[in-house]
């Protein structure tokens, strides 16, 4: 029983070095807030270690660990426990600061600048997105996920995971000029 | 997709990673910084309060000072009243006591002159003969 215990904790410490800066970086990106990602974070593997003996493995690590986190994020406004962060918004910071850490990679400076601006431009897009299709905006084109792992994580069925996309990628494509 | 916004999408991941990835280093070096601001605050909110306390302390055992002295200073002045009082009482009494000794002895005399007055002036008839002889002896 105590061997099972600890390989089950070991397991688990294997899970959070692997997936946690993944789930901070959707946490991220969907609050804009450092600090309040970081307790969020917390707030899931936290969740994710006290209900980790009855994951059976139905989906994988990290859809689980991202299902947990979508639901964090969404009730964090709603929870009594989180009003202090309702109230210290002011932390959050506007997603276009992320166009300044975008690598210059082979990109002349000229390049780098319409790319800063092309970034400036899709996340003020993703700014103006409803809470449903940022986060599967996000899990889509920031994560990388299939639309099966977006349903799984997210609840809702494949069509309604498209539907949500769909709107997002037209919100975003007429942010940038609708020229594409 | 049109290949401009697979491109915006794909800088946009980029930007996002390289952000988040600078956060969490970032967030994961504060940790402890962010437990020694923790104590720093505990020992800031304690000193805080044991000045509010020291201070608070201080006014009340200042009030309680006054009001002590108030409270001699009011008795001394009530002893010194009563001193005054008594003092004005005893003079009172010495003052009514010589005025009436001095009326006594006024009286006393007065009484006197008067007996006296009597007695050499009203002579009953009976003794005049008496009073005449003596009167002739006095001529002696």
């Amino acid at each position: 029983m105590a061997m099972a215990e600890e390989i089950g904790a070991e397991e688990f410490s294997a899970v959070v070095a692997r997936h946690r800066a993944q789930i901070f970086r959707f946490l991220l990106a969907s609050t804009r807030d450092v600090d309040l990602a970081e307790t969020l974070t917390q707030d899931c593997f936290l969740k994710a270690h006290r209900n980790w003996a009855s994951f059976r493995g139905e989906s994988s690590a990290m859809t689980w660990l991202m299902r947990i986190a979508i639901n964090l994020q969404k009730d964090h406004w709603r929870n009594r426990r989180m009003q202090f962060w309702r109230q210290t918004r002011a932390n959050a910071v506007e997603l276009g600061e992320a166009s300044e850490w975008l690598p210059s990679g082979e990109r002349s400076a000229e390049q780098q600048l319409l790319a800063q601006e092309r970034v400036r431009q899709v996340s003020k897009a993703v700014e103006g997105l409803s809470e449903r299709q940022r986060t599967v905006f996000l899990l889509r084109y920031v994560e990388e996920a299939e639309l099966s792992e977006i349903a799984r994580a997210t609840g809702l069925s494949e069509g309604t995971v498209k539907a949500h996309l769909s709107r997002a990628v037209a919100k975003v494509r007429a942010e940038l000029g609708g020229k594409q | 997709m049109h290949p401009e916004l697979i491109k915006a999408l794909g800088e946009f991941r980029l930007s996002v990673h390289a952000w988040s990835e600078a956060a969490y280093g970032r967030s994961r070096r504060v940790e402890a910084p962010g437990r020694r601001r923790v104590w720093r605050l505990a020992a800031g909110w304690a000193l805080g309060f044991f000045l509010v306390a020291g201070g608070a302390s201080a006014g009340i055992w200042e009030h309680h000072q006054h009001q002590q002295q108030m409270k001699i200073a009011a008795a001394h002045a009530a002893a010194q009243q009563r001193l005054a009082a008594q003092q004005r009482l005893a003079a009172q009494q010495r003052e009514q006591q010589a005025r009436q000794e001095k009326e006594d002895l006024l009286a006393r005399e007065d009484l006197l002159a008067k007996v006296d007055k009597d007695v050499s002036r009203q002579v009953p008839a009976a003794m005049e003969p008496l009073g005449q002889m003596m009167a002739g002896d006095e001529s002696w």
